[in-house]
């Protein structure tokens, strides 16, 4: 059983083959054009894929804010695997880590992107499920969407 | 401020990585007030033990503990986990809206 951290996970099936999205989220110039939270633009990518290479991209939101996540690849299997970690700096939140999954999929692409908070020593020690659930129903509570 | 906003979170969530602590908020979100006696009942828990995790909640900020004669109430204090329910959505935000764009891009691509 394996810890389970607070993270997000998206699944898409993609009308294109591994390598055509392989090429959409490793190179730079591909990346500028849909990196971001919302319609603001992507400024600059580094993308430098093999692992120990660093990665960094700058977007600006349509409210004018710019961010800078930075990281490092932490495996790269071509077409297939793509793990990276993911610095904020200045957002208050630690390290966390983002792996991009590519599945051949009826002539397509299957893509799996996961986000998880990277566990710290403390929470290494204990090996428990059941964030969903808690989270789920706290924000239920809360009367929020999480 | 960084690090040390940082720092909470981490209090944050290695206080709901135990199932018990877990177990009190969902206990707490259910009947807010519960005392720390009638909490370490319903876990089965000697009272020393229970209060062990209610000062690991509560150096997380998700709990606040009110003493009322001889009795401790405990309620539930969720500000700490809005920030990791906050951590989640902003990622969630994040990737739908990129992984749209990703699709279109690379659909518009394979095109014919």
């Amino acid at each position: 059983m394996t810890l389970h951290l607070p993270s997000v996970t998206l699944v898409r099936r993609i009308k294109a083959p591994p390598a055509k999205v392989w090429a959409a989220i490793t190179q730079p110039d591909l990346m500028l054009q849909w990196w971001g939270p919302d319609a603001g633009p992507t400024l600059s990518v580094i993308a430098d894929v093999r692992p120990g290479g660093r990665f960094s991209v700058v977007f600006r939101l349509l409210n004018g804010d710019e961010h800078n996540p930075t990281g490092i690849y932490r495996e790269v299997v071509l077409e297939k695997t793509l793990v990276f970690t993911w610095d904020l700096p200045g957002a208050p939140e630690p390290e966390s880590l983002v792996t991009f999954r590519l599945e051949p999929f009826e002539g397509g692409t299957e893509l799996t992107l996961t986000h998880e908070r990277l566990p710290d020593e403390a929470a290494r020690t204990s090996h428990e499920q059941g964030w969903t659930g808690l989270l789920d129903k706290l924000s239920v509570f809360l009367g929020v969407s999480p | 401020m960084a690090k040390h906003k940082a720092s909470d979170m981490d209090r944050t969530f290695w206080a709901l990585a135990d199932p018990t602590r877990r177990g009190v908020l969902q206990r707490l979100m259910d009947q807010p007030g519960l005392s720390v006696s009638e909490l370490a009942g319903s876990f089965s828990l000697k009272l020393p033990g229970m209060t062990k995790h209610l000062d690991v909640l509560s150096d997380a900020g998700l709990i606040t503990r009110t003493k009322t004669g001889r009795t401790v109430a405990v309620t539930l204090s969720p500000a700490p986990m809005q920030a990791a329910m906050a951590w989640l959505g902003q990622y969630e935000r994040l990737w739908t809206v990129s992984l749209d764009r990703l699709v279109a891009l690379v659909e518009a691509d394979s095109a014919p």
